[in-house]
């Protein structure tokens, strides 16, 4: 992958919805942006981070928000230039290159159309390769790298840089500003040197994302030995296969939480609940957690393999549940305490994918 | 069978569907006294005053006072590109939303004909009822010139977080009427679909380049009804299964269009006399099967398209299988294959049992003793029995799986069985409590329309902290309760049929979407 095209867009989007874990926002109205981005501006140039000068700057932009604002609210574009340029200005510095921060959901694909438009190449890397709900949740937090100095900007033209002293604080100071500029903003956010991310950013996520997003495809297509194929190739694990027999939402501190149970389609009783938060963080199989954060939990709709999202599952949803592994890149001291059950308030082990 | 009670407590319902227009005459009880089948026409309408003529015969008219139509005119005329109105878009929402212009992921051919121009323009609201920017009305007046300079016949106004703030787009058909005259068709997106900006717009532009083929399809029912001295409320079933008045229905064409599915679902419960069941409908080529809850099929989650293009509307939520009376069965023993292609309507020339040399699964069930009443026996008598029960023993698995995946519980549930192909369903069906084959069900659909509900809904976004969550519900029923009432529904017997909670992540104060939808049948 050298050159992002606007027909490359549909694939990453699947991928990056399956990659969302069941939350990070649909990532349709990104995909539209990108499309269009890709056709006003031109196809963008994929680079490693290690093809870049390593003092050079890499700047992110993502949304930041509410996801159901997002859906009415639709970005205009200039939001996410403005987060790169206010913080570039704040820097004295102009970035090189854009990357997202968060492969996986709605902000895979908004620094596509980023680039696209400010004429610059993406790094085909991320923080995360997966969707997670807050800002320090990202490899570089491990490998104590801030999230600051960082902007935050809106469709009018406001826009404000918050210097940080760790990257909690980053968190509750992006999300106050959010609140006040109508919940639906830009924010660019780990400036990093190419050599940094080089070191501890996760490497090919783009990659990544566009190939589950190939193999599951082929599943769609219903090629021969394609779901096997899916799962070895991206290691993954079936679970379950089961149909949405309980459903409780709730929303606590800001969260969209919910249990889901199901229980298996073969009638031997068998059941799964998955808790959520935003995203799916822990699965129990018949009271045993089998799948747990930062592994990823993945709906897939029984008869079209379509990713289902936390927000459209819905009683009566006949569903297969796979263990997708996250980025090896994660496993590194300090993980369990940021990203693990126990940062999600679980008094649950973190369990490993069998293999 | 006699009507008994008010002189005028009849009702007709219609469904024109891609092979047949169904009719039927039903009573306030709910009894069928008269029911047609014809064959849809080139011309909908001519199919509508066929099926009348043969329902009436013999009916006093002036015990009728009311006739529901669902008919797939508006989806056809979309998905034929055919008789579409050229339509100008006017989204208020900048300067947000710049990077998405209207029709962005459009196929590019109903794109160019039916959108004719388009503006962003100043306006909209934020999650929390602030203007985005103030309505800009020189830019409301610029495109209405645009509008007419590029000949375009309606106008369609969409605005940012309208459900909820629906000031802007009233200003803005004001600005519009102003310009061009009362007259002139304007369709506000609040009027036509739920939170989603690019789905409901996309709808609103589907409703305004559907205005000219509804005033037709209304003009011409009501037209058939007069020239049957039918004097009635004439009513249009809409996606959900519930009803609109004609007049109304003439503005909002586009809940009109998938309302197919959803009477055959309803219809066939309530000819079974039950509000909970898994509905099979087995046709030529395949069978649909689906789930009633409380007498409303239960919804899909995925978005639905109309001829490709993206709307929020729900539809029901339904698994389609290759089984149907004309699946084709090839070998046998361990070679046996079953479908998934099939003779379809050829069925009735090129099964075995009717003296053609394709064996279908209708030969198999003639065989078996199942299908009685088409086809000739004698014909199927040399089977190979092997072929014929290991072929049934096929379609009972499929149904068993695909009725025990629709449910929702364990509990056992009833099935009906309809559609021409009804017959291949076995009698008995693990996880199904019985299984009901309803009298009148080839006429489903029609009498789905005949005994459909009018409904009221609303979608807003509630604070939690502000408000309790009760006295929001409360609120947010009393809406839906009132709208259904002023659509027509008996304040008496009006219900709450749906309460759909979104909890908005990250927004303070509780954010909460509400949906809720109240329908009763009609005062």
């Amino acid at each position: 992958m050298d050159l992002l095209t606007h027909d490359d867009i549909e694939t990453l989007c699947l991928g990056a919805t399956l990659l969302g874990t069941g939350g990070g926002g649909d990532p349709y109205v990104a995909k539209l942006l990108a499309q269009q981005a890709l056709a006003t501006y031109g196809p963008v140039r994929v680079v490693a981070p290690g093809d870049l000068p390593p003092d050079a700057l890499v700047l992110t932009t993502a949304v930041i928000g509410a996801p159901t604002v997002t859906l009415e609210k639709i970005p205009a574009g200039t939001e996410f230039v403005g987060s790169v340029e206010a913080l570039a200005s704040y820097l004295g510095k102009e970035p090189v290159a854009i990357m997202s921060i968060e492969v996986g959901g709605l902000n895979t694909l908004v620094p596509v159309a980023t680039a696209a438009e400010m004429g610059l190449p993406i790094v085909n890397a991320d923080a995360m390769r997966r969707a997670f709900p807050q800002i320090e949740m990202t490899v570089f937090t491990l490998a104590g790298l801030p999230a600051g100095p960082l902007s935050i900007a809106d469709e009018k033209g406001n826009q404000c840089v918050f210097r940080t002293t760790n990257n909690h604080v980053a968190e509750s100071l992006a999300r106050a500003a959010v609140i006040q500029l109508g919940m639906a903003n830009a924010i660019s956010c780990y400036p990093l040197t190419a050599g940094q991310i080089d070191e501890h950013g996760i490497h090919g996520s783009l990659t990544y994302c566009g190939e589950v997003a190939r193999l599951l495809e082929a599943v769609q297509r219903a090629d021969e030995g394609a779901w096997e194929r899916f799962l070895s190739e991206s290691g993954s694990v079936e679970f379950f296969r089961g149909k949405v027999v309980d459903l409780d939402r709730r929303t606590t501190a800001g969260f969209a939480r919910s249990t889901v149970i199901l229980e298996d389609l073969d009638g031997t009783g068998s059941t799964m609940r998955i808790e959520v938060q935003n995203e799916n963080l822990i699965a129990f199989r018949d009271g045993d957690a089998v799948i747990t954060t930062p592994n990823l939990i993945c709906l897939l709709d029984c008869e079209t393999f379509d990713p289902v999202t936390t927000e459209y599952v819905a009683y009566g949803n006949r569903v297969i549940v796979i263990g997708m592994p996250c980025a090896p890149e994660w496993h590194r001291p300090g993980m369990l305490e940021l990203v693990g059950p126990e940062a999600f308030g679980y008094d649950v082990d973190f369990v490993d994918l069998p293999r | 069978m006699s009507p008994a009670g008010d002189s005028r407590d009849l009702r007709v319902g219609v469904d024109v569907g891609g092979t047949n227009t169904d009719a039927v005459v039903i009573d306030a009880s709910g009894n069928v006294l008269a029911a047609v089948k014809v064959a849809t026409t080139p011309e909908p309408i001519d199919g509508i005053r066929a099926a009348l003529d043969g329902v009436l015969t013999g009916l006093e008219h002036s015990q009728i006072s009311k006739a529901m139509l669902g008919t797939t005119h508006s989806a056809n005329a979309i998905i034929q590109r055919r008789g579409l109105d050229r339509v100008a878009v006017l989204r208020l929402a900048a300067p947000s939303s710049l990077g998405i212009p209207p029709g962005a992921a459009w196929p590019d051919d109903i794109r160019s004909g039916v959108i004719g121009t388009t503006a962003i323009i100043e306006g909209g609201h934020e999650y929390n009822g602030k203007e985005i920017a103030s309505l800009d009305t020189e830019a409301v007046k610029l495109l209405a010139a645009e509008a007419i300079r590029t000949e375009c016949r309606s106008i369609a106004v969409a605005g940012a977080f309208s459900p909820a703030t629906t000031e802007h787009e009233i200003r803005a058909r004001e600005v519009l009427h102003a310009e061009l005259g009362a007259d002139f068709p304007v369709s506000l997106s609040y009027e036509i679909g739920s939170l989603g900006l690019l789905e409901r717009e996309n709808a609103t532009i589907l409703n305004a380049a559907l205005l000219s083929v509804a005033t037709g399809v209304v003009n011409g029912f009501e037209g058939a009804l007069a020239q049957h001295r039918l004097d009635v409320d004439a009513y249009l079933t809409q996606n959900d299964g519930t009803l609109m008045m004609a007049t109304e229905a003439g503005q909002y064409p586009v809940l009109t269009l998938g309302s197919g599915p959803t009477n055959s679902m309803r219809g066939a419960c309530a000819l079974a006399g039950t509000d909970d069941a898994i509905v099979i409908d087995v046709g030529g080529t395949s069978a649909d099967v689906g789930i009633l809850v409380g007498g409303f099929p239960r919804q899909s989650s995925a978005a639905v398209e109309v001829g490709g293009v993206r709307t929020n509307f729900r539809m029901p939520d339904l698994i389609s299988m290759g089984l149907g009376g004309g699946t084709i069965v090839r070998n046998a023993g361990a070679d046996l294959r079953i479908g998934p292609d099939s003779v379809g309507y050829a069925v009735a020339t090129d099964a075995i049992c009717v003296g053609g040399d394709v064996l279908t699964l209708s030969d198999v069930s003639l065989a078996a003793g199942r299908m009685t009443g088409f086809g000739d026996p004698t014909r199927v008598r040399t089977l190979d029995t092997d072929v014929v029960s290991d072929a049934l023993g096929w379609v009972d698995e499929q149904i068993s799986v695909v009725s025990d995946r629709m449910k929702s519980t364990r509990a056992a549930l009833p099935l009906l069985a309809v559609g021409g192909g009804a017959h291949l369903v076995p009698d008995a069906i693990p996880g199904v409590s019985e299984v009901i084959r309803p009298k009148h069900q080839s006429v489903a659909n029609a009498y789905g329309a005949g005994i459909a509900e009018a409904s009221g809904s609303i979608d807003r976004v509630y604070s939690y902290d502000t408000t309790s969550r009760e006295e929001c519900l409360d609120d947010a029923r009393a809406l839906a309760t009132d709208a259904a009432v002023r659509a027509g529904s008996d304040p008496d017997q009006v219900r709450i049929t749906t309460v759909t909670e979104v909890p908005m992540t990250y927004v303070p104060g509780g954010g909460c979407r509400v949906m809720v939808k109240a329908a009763g049948p009609l005062a």
